[in-house]
């Protein structure tokens, strides 16, 4: 099977070959930020690169059924090797309705059951599945996180979620020269301290920030909302 | 029984893109009390409430779940939580009802009598009917006089083909109607009794104990696809009720530095791969009033799908404000799903009081505008669904 035929602009492939080794935040308040997971995940998987997914909060079918109307196939991105994709729900029932010997010590949501805080298991999940192998033609490895919150919901401390981050950082944009994109939610008002400890914390080590804003007025079916950029690197001096 | 086309949307517009629980060679026979949704072919419940079902987009998603926050007294909402299970029983459903207050068979006994469609035909046909009852008379001696002195049987309210139904809430449901569906139980002090303390994950025994109880019935009835020779497939509606509450074992109501605050939050995302891999729904009510710590409310609501809260006027100040004086509190619809979709398709406004009148709950829509004088949106409402609430 032939990768796919690459359907990215001048100016995507152009961000493509300037953008590696990079730290995106997705960031959504007050609305669904979740059209930009969906739109990495085909973004990355349309240009060629080979992509971790840690899907943490929906279905696999889920992610499937978007992405196909955005033009790709997460089934046949998984068969010919190019998507590596963690489906958290599945994994953690597997964890809690499991055999305590099959489960064994690679799940990568073991940290559930155990008094866990431990996300090792998942770090090592995700380099070796961005570890190029001999036969792959793909391009810069990718690693895509929905939601990173939903970790902290799960009993994971603040600063687990945070080394976790910055081992992958480490193994993914520094050794594999790839990018990492992660969903964090977050809110004004919110009083979640340790997730605003975390988002606060990413805001600062990102490269670039995607924040997708709901109306301050309130709900609106036309217009779901704002998204602004922040903290982009310059890319205009490298464009034509 | 039969599976029944229900009434409303062809089938013809993308029901069979709906891929989730069932594998691909096999395809989704109509199962009653479903559609599916026009724009994503996401198979659609009724929630028991018709005009909630309209705030909701169409429905509840199959494998999705419905957390209700109960108003302060939990009246409205243990309503609600009665029309979603009333709701199954009419469409034929399974259910699957939790709680840790009330047995579960007492709930099912107190669930209203749903309003059949010959209550309604019969106000509008009766010219008709007088014309016929002669002739039918006659007939009837012919054909079955032995028959006629029998009571009338009632016509089955699963024999309409229709998408939401009406409840007289000052009247339970007949036994023979209770009689038959399946239902299964968990009441917390008899599991408590019956089996050893277990641990597991670090949650709350109660929660464990549940998690287990749903999984096993989940797999043993085949609502997760392990039984594809099964002709005839079905729904599980689970209901639980006031979930985090203190009787569950957790102290997330009580204190605002609970011991434990990941059991409710690890027991919903177990629960979420449990409603998306298997042909279910669950609405659950929590005491959202009660829990001290707004985080976990923060996290509890990113972690189901959707979110409504209620808010009853009773002993606040609203109860004699004269514009809320046919209304008996107001609908907080704080989440709603957007799955398989990057949008969702939601009504414009937000705003919805609800009102018990006689015989008719009313969920009402509010085009608000600005009263000068007092500083308060007058409502003015549209539709309306009625119902009564009796003591």
């Amino acid at each position: 099977l032939s990768n796919p035929p690459s359907s990215l602009s001048f100016l995507e492939g152009s961000l493509l070959i300037v953008f590696q080794g990079k730290l995106t935040l997705l960031r959504d308040t007050k609305t669904d930020g979740s059209f930009l997971v969906h739109h990495f995940l085909s973004f990355y998987l349309k240009a060629g690169c080979k992509v971790c997914f840690v899907a943490l909060l929906q279905s696999f079918s889920h992610y499937n059924i978007i992405a196909q109307k955005l033009g790709v196939s997460l089934t046949a991105a998984k068969e010919r090797g190019q998507l590596v994709f963690l489906e958290g729900l599945k994994s953690c029932f597997d964890v809690f309705f499991g055999e305590e010997q099959h489960v064994g010590q690679t799940n990568p949501l073991q940290f559930v059951s155990k008094d866990g805080s431990n996300l090792k298991t998942m770090y090592e999940f995700v380099r070796t599945s961005l570890m190029a192998s001999g036969s792959d033609s793909w391009k810069c490895p990718v690693l895509l996180v929905d939601d990173l919150s939903v970790l902290l919901s799960l009993g994971v401390r603040p600063v687990d979620v945070l080394d976790f981050i910055h081992y992958c950082r480490v193994a993914v944009c520094s050794q594999l020269k790839g990018n990492i994109v992660v969903l964090v939610h977050s809110n004004d008002d919110s009083e979640d301290e340790e997730n605003e400890l975390v988002v606060n914390s990413l805001c600062h080590q990102s490269n670039l920030i995607l924040w997708a804003e709901g109306l301050a007025t309130g709900f609106c079916k036309d217009v779901h909302g704002q998204v602004k950029l922040a903290k982009a690197f310059s890319l205009l001096p490298m464009l034509p | 029984m039969a599976a029944l086309a229900t009434g409303g949307a062809t089938p013809s517009d993308g029901a069979t893109s709906f891929q989730r629980k069932v594998p691909a060679s096999s395809r989704l026979a109509a199962i009653a009390g479903t559609r599916p949704s026009v724009r994503h072919g996401q198979l659609l419940l009724s929630s028991g409430l018709p005009s909630l079902d309209c705030v909701l987009g169409g429905g509840l998603a199959v494998g999705t779940l419905l957390l209700i926050e109960e108003d302060k007294y939990g009246i409205y909402s243990n309503l609600l939580f009665k029309y979603f299970l009333a709701e199954g029983i009419v469409c034929g459903h399974n259910l699957f009802v939790a709680s840790a207050k009330e047995d579960p068979a007492d709930i099912l006994k107190e669930l209203p009598a749903p309003l059949f469609d010959d209550v309604h035909k019969n106000q509008v046909d009766e010219k008709e009917t007088a014309i016929k009852s002669k002739q039918e008379s006659q007939e009837s001696m012919k054909i079955a006089w032995r028959y006629q002195n029998l009571p009338k049987m009632e016509v089955s309210p699963a024999a309409s083909a229709r998408f939401g139904h009406y409840y007289d809430v000052s009247k339970t449901v007949s036994p023979e109607l209770l009689k038959s569906i399946k239902w299964h139980r968990f009441f917390l002090p008899e599991e408590m009794s019956l089996h050893p303390e277990i641990k597991t994950c670090n949650m709350t025994c109660g929660y464990t104990r549940l998690l287990q109880s749903i999984q096993r019935i989940i797999y043993q009835e085949g609502f997760d696809g392990s039984y594809p020779q099964k002709k005839q497939k079905n729904i599980l509606r689970i209901g639980i009720q006031s979930l985090g509450s203190v009787l569950w074992g957790d102290d997330i109501c009580c204190t605002d530095n609970p011991e434990d605050i990941f059991s409710l939050t690890k027991f919903l995302y177990v629960l979420r791969g449990l409603l998306r891999m298997s042909l279910s729904a669950c609405i659950i009510t929590v005491p959202a009033h009660l829990i001290q710590n707004k985080a976990i409310m923060e996290r509890v609501t990113n972690l189901s799908d959707t979110v409504v809260g209620l808010e009853s006027f009773i002993g606040s100040e609203r109860e004699t404000n004269p514009l809320y004086k046919d209304y008996q509190g107001l609908i907080h619809v704080h989440q709603i799903p957007r799955l398989n979709s990057l949008i969702c398709d939601v009504s414009g406004t937000k705003d919805l009081a609800f009102r018990l009148k006689r015989k008719q709950f009313t969920i009402e829509f509010a085009d608000h505008q600005p009263c000068a004088s007092q500083k308060e949106h007058i409502l003015t409402f549209k539709h309306r669904l009625s119902f009564r609430a009796s003591s």
